[in-house]
């Protein structure tokens, strides 16, 4: 470690670490990209990439974001932007689960989907595209479907859990595991013009935001589709309350976001769980 | 019994953005969305002064109700 950090003092630019000097360090001591940055980080360097987030994000800020592993539950059109900022972000470890290759009808918003992509597992392309943007960040793929069974093991260790599923039945089930196990969960749903991101913090329970359990399990996007800026705008949201949970700076809890892109209204309304017995 | 109703995304086409509506007392918000045609299988959330209610419950004279379509995709 000592000969790390003489390395990595030797290559600082100033307190800004660059990315050769990174690659550099990895390869010489045989420590991954991932550990070079914590350790960089730990040592007061932060890596020139993320020199533009000053004063946004500062040192130790950046060091949590690094020690933070956070699940994105469906990787289509919420979850392509989800992955691509949290990964832009430095989060260290991004847990990623869907059971779906990109078909043609995904290329309207799909931020991974491409025409060579198409047929390919979306797990597998959003693994390459962290490696392209973000090499230190760590990617653990599961190509499956988030379900009641495998969800402990997914979510587990995880410091937060981010919603980019499209049906309301596995996001009930997401929303009670994520429960089940004190971990943060943000939500964001999107339907045409329409979008909805809410936090359930551990002791809250924002089951009936997510919508009844029906038999499709879908809502006004089986009419309206998702169109290309909606699961961006919505993603965007998600994110920034998810690095506002990682780093404490606090979340939109207790209220929800309901964003009407055709009108530019965004509503943020108080919510509590129940009216039970009032009024009745 | 004075109410006021806010309607949202595509609650709103062929209606209205909010609304104060005249109810008889005893009025449940089934009766309100029934009234208003929204079809139950569309709506997402029910709010009633921000607190989340289910179709049987009866608004107090001046409450807020607000109606929210399901939103499911990703």
């Amino acid at each position: 470690m000592e000969r790390l950090r003489e390395f990595l003092a030797g290559q600082a630019e100033g307190d800004l670490l660059p990315w050769e000097a990174q690659c550099e360090a990895s390869r010489r001591l045989g420590a991954s990209l991932a550990m070079v940055e914590e350790a960089a980080l730990e040592w007061g360097l932060m890596p020139k990439r993320y020199s533009r987030n000053r004063d946004t994000i500062s040192i130790p800020q950046q060091l949590r974001l690094c020690r933070s592993r956070v699940a994105v539950i469906g990787c289509g059109g919420l979850g392509g932007y989800l992955i691509e900022e949290l990964a832009r972000l430095g989060v260290g470890t991004l847990v990623l689960a869907d059971p779906d290759v990109f078909e043609e009808h995904n290329l309207n918003r799909q931020l991974f989907s491409s025409l060579a992509r198409l047929g390919r597992a979306k797990v597998e392309v959003a693994r390459e595209r962290v490696a392209e943007v973000n090499p230190a960040v760590t990617v653990v793929a599961h190509r499956a479907a988030f379900s009641r069974e495998n969800g402990k093991s997914l979510l587990s260790g995880c410091s937060a859990v981010v919603d980019g599923l499209d049906n309301v039945l596995t996001r009930h089930a997401l929303a009670a595991i994520s429960s089940d196990l004190s971990l943060p969960f943000v939500h964001g749903a999107i339907a045409g013009w329409y979008g909805q991101v809410a936090v359930q913090m551990p002791g809250e329970d924002i089951s009936p935001l997510l919508g009844p359990v029906s038999a499709q399990g879908k809502g006004l996007e089986a009419n309206l589709g998702n169109p290309a800026f909606t699961p961006a705008a919505i993603a965007s949201l998600q994110v920034s309350e998810v690095a506002k949970i990682l780093l404490g700076r606090g979340s939109l809890s207790g209220r929800v976001l309901f964003a009407n892109l055709l009108d530019m209204e965004f509503e943020v309304l108080r919510y509590g769980r129940s009216t039970a017995g009032r009024g009745e | 019994m004075e109410l006021t109703v806010k309607l949202f995304a595509t609650f709103r086409d062929g209606r209205f953005e909010k609304a104060q509506l005249d109810y008889p007392p005893g009025t449940t918000l089934a009766n309100i969305v029934d009234a208003l045609r929204i079809p139950r299988d569309e709506i997402g959330v029910m709010l009633v002064m921000g607190r989340h209610a289910e179709l049987e419950h009866t608004p107090a004279p001046g409450d807020t109700v607000a109606i929210f379509p399901r939103i499911g995709g990703g």
